[in-house]
């Protein structure tokens, strides 16, 4: 059945849709997995637990403990913010984009690539904060009413960057909640005890499946995906002015907004493609989450790693062109200097790894595609402490040389908001509602529809209950 | 299946996102208003002093020149506070029995000077300088209010650092004519020209570009 028509939602799934529909319902109720979750959530808790011990450190003895110094004042703390808001970059181009768009296979795709979004950008906040030393100071960032007579400095891209970060989060989180809201319905429907009932009830905010609901939904899903589109790229082209708008050289490059947009959604895609491949294993999520998926990651991943890559060129070439010889040193730097191997790593991992994907085999089978995107994060991991350190580490006057070598409590701190990341992974997978239910149910009257069979206003399962009943 | 919800359960969701509303506009209107409150700023609140010195007798009544007691105001960062010898100048010879001086003889007997309790104390980032503001013109009452008025010294307002800046953003209404810093009964200039906001300033050597970076003020 599923060869002879094509739906609009779901147009590349798999298999049985009912049963699916069922399976992703009852995740939260009866969760499959409860010991290997209960382990999951405690590894996750501990490194959590190694986050606030470690922000605790720091904001008690100051960054001295960080492997920060006088040319290297950015460390760490930036690469990974960079990092984390790279990845929070992917949920909402899957997720708004191609709603906008009517590309159906999203939706096997765009709740938990929201909800990446969501959490990634809670880990990317806390580095610019820890990394200011006297964290009470990010006030200054805020245009509020104050008796000093002072407005953030308007012209500056931290300010703009702080501006794009926050209503970015803010509108992430707004898309992804309204989104869920029939699916909150339909939790609350099943729901086995009381407690839940009301719980999940409260969150549907009492959605009862009508006409009405449906229309002011989609109004307002269709009106946070507007809202959210242009911030894709207004967030991660902050993130490039902060570094751009300053006269550094290997900073200083107008390609940075585009270059920096692009490589977020490279290294989005390549943890959506991840997640999609680690939960479609453990929840055998085959029937929503199929091959053609995957394909589509992998060439999304596979296309987005070429135009990072071309940025990687452009940059190199921009900076041979002007014929500025700090530039050149700190070119020359990236290619045979002290940090050289973080760039040959990095064009190892964006530029000649990710070309497998040409192969159809790295595309559709899980594991390699898992590998695929492991190798682009950890590529533009090692990008991020490229452009951080080889710029900074020789400045204008050689006399203010100096090496970054990260410490243990950086590299904890990372651990920590991976741990953090984990943990809030972990608590929507076991709480919320994993995939998108309501569009599978809609896609299967659409498909009963097509068929020629009757469709009542509860769906076609409730209608052959009906006829089933006795007469 | 029962409902989950009684139908009142829509009304407690509206009055709970109601009361979140209201609660947000609350903690921001009644923050603003603490700011900018007495209690936090001590306007109007006159400090315990040794001896209960009152300006409006000394400098409103007497007209005793400012100078007279916070005599390095014009040479120095500091106005400084009247040693008791200071004191002694007169009150070796009126109310040489009083009982409210008695502090005063105590400390000229014993070498040292009063006790006093500072009324405008800035904090240790902010590098004032009296002198500075005496050379172009800024006189006493236009940063400590009418002290010729007051009986017990206070805080005529508060000292934020909006207050600062407004003067720093457009000094030339304040801009006093030269032997004018210490008189109580000038004002500031109003409906001010252009022209004549530049010919002040120029008249001062006073620049507001530069009064308005941060190392101004914060060193």
């Amino acid at each position: 059945m599923a060869e002879t028509v094509k739906p609009r939602l779901y147009p590349l799934h798999g298999g049985d849709l009912t049963a699916a529909e069922a399976q992703i319902a009852d995740i939260p109720h009866r969760f499959p997995l409860r010991k290997r979750w209960w382990i999951a959530l405690g590894l996750a808790a501990l490194l959590t637990l190694v986050l606030l011990g470690t922000v605790g450190a720091t904001f008690a003895e100051g960054i001295g403990l960080w492997g920060n110094n006088a040319p290297n004042y950015w460390g760490m703390a930036i690469m990974n913010y960079v990092w984390w808001i790279g990845i929070g970059n992917a949920g909402t181009m899957i997720s708004a984009l191609l709603l906008l768009l009517g590309q159906g296979w999203r939706n096997s795709l765009n709740r938990l690539a929201e909800t990446m979004t969501v959490f990634a950008v809670v880990c990317a906040g806390i580095f610019p904060i820890i990394h200011l030393g006297r964290p009470g100071f990010v006030l200054y960032m805020f245009p509020y009413p104050n008796t000093m007579g002072l407005w953030p400095q308007f012209r500056s891209p931290l300010f703009m960057d702080v501006t794009a970060v926050f209503v970015y989060l803010l509108v992430s989180l707004m898309f992804w909640y309204v989104g869920m809201i029939p699916d909150f319905a339909s939790l609350r429907d099943r729901a086995p005890t009381r407690r839940r009932a009301v719980v999940y009830g409260v969150l549907a905010l009492g959605w009862r499946n009508s006409a009405r609901h449906w229309l002011n939904w989609w109004s307002a899903y269709k009106g946070c995906a507007l809202l959210a589109v242009p911030l894709v790229i207004s967030v991660h082209s902050g993130v490039a002015l902060l570094f751009a708008m300053g006269p550094q050289a290997g900073w200083h490059t107008t390609v940075f907004p585009p270059f920096f947009v692009i490589g977020a959604l490279f290294s989005g895609f390549a943890v959506v493609a991840m997640l999609a491949v680690g939960l479609r294993s453990i929840f055998s999520l085959d029937a929503l989450i199929t091959t053609r998926h995957l394909d589509v990651l992998g060439k999304v991943l596979l296309a987005t790693g070429l135009m990072t890559s071309y940025g990687y060129v452009m940059e190199a070439f921009t900076m041979w062109w002007s014929g500025d010889p700090y530039e050149m040193n700190t070119l020359m730097d990236r290619f045979t200097g002290d940090y050289a191997w973080a760039w040959w790593s990095t064009i190892a991992c964006n530029l000649v790894l990710i070309q497998l994907l040409w192969f159809r085999a790295f595309r559709v089978t899980p594991a390699l595609l898992f590998l695929m995107g492991l190798v682009a994060t950890v590529g533009m991991w090692l990008e991020r402490f490229m452009l951080v350190v080889t710029a900074l580490y020789r400045p204008f006057i050689p006399a203010a040389d100096g090496f970054y070598t990260p410490t243990y409590v950086e590299w904890l701190i990372f651990a920590g908001t991976l741990g953090l990341f984990g943990l809030l992974y972990l608590l929507f997978i076991r709480f919320l509602p994993l995939l998108s239910g309501f569009e599978v149910k809609e896609t299967l009257a659409e498909m009963a529809r097509k068929r020629g069979e009757a469709v009542g206003p509860a769906g076609p399962r409730a209608t052959a209950a009906a006829k089933e009943a006795p007469r | 299946m029962a409902q989950v919800f009684k139908p009142s359960a829509d009304i407690i969701l509206r009055a709970v996102i109601l009361i979140i509303v209201i609660a947000v506009i609350v903690t921001v209107v009644s923050g603003w208003l603490y700011w900018h409150s007495g209690w936090l700023t001590d306007v109007a609140e006159a400090p315990e002093q040794p001896v209960p010195f009152s300006h409006r007798h000394h400098a409103g009544d007497l007209n005793i020149d400012c100078r007279y007691c916070h005599y390095t105001g014009e040479e120095t960062a500091k106005a400084g506070l009247p040693t008791s010898e200071t004191c002694m100048t007169c009150h070796s010879q009126l109310w040489t029995e009083a009982e409210a001086l008695r502090p005063v003889r105590q400390a000229y007997t014993e070498g040292r000077p009063l006790w006093w309790q500072r009324v405008v104390d800035s904090p240790d980032f902010v590098y004032f300088n009296h002198a500075a503001h005496l050379d172009v013109g800024v006189g006493c009452t236009t940063c400590h209010g009418p002290v010729q008025e007051m009986a017990l010294t206070y805080e005529s307002h508060a000292y934020t650092m909006g207050w600062c800046l407004d003067c720093h953003r457009d000094p030339a209404p304040n801009l006093r004519p030269e032997g004018a810093v210490t008189a109580f009964d000038w004002r500031p200039r109003t409906g001010l020209s252009e022209t004549e906001r530049q010919a002040l300033l120029e008249a001062r050597d006073v620049h507001p570009e530069r009064l308005t970076d941060c190392y101004t003020c914060h060193r």
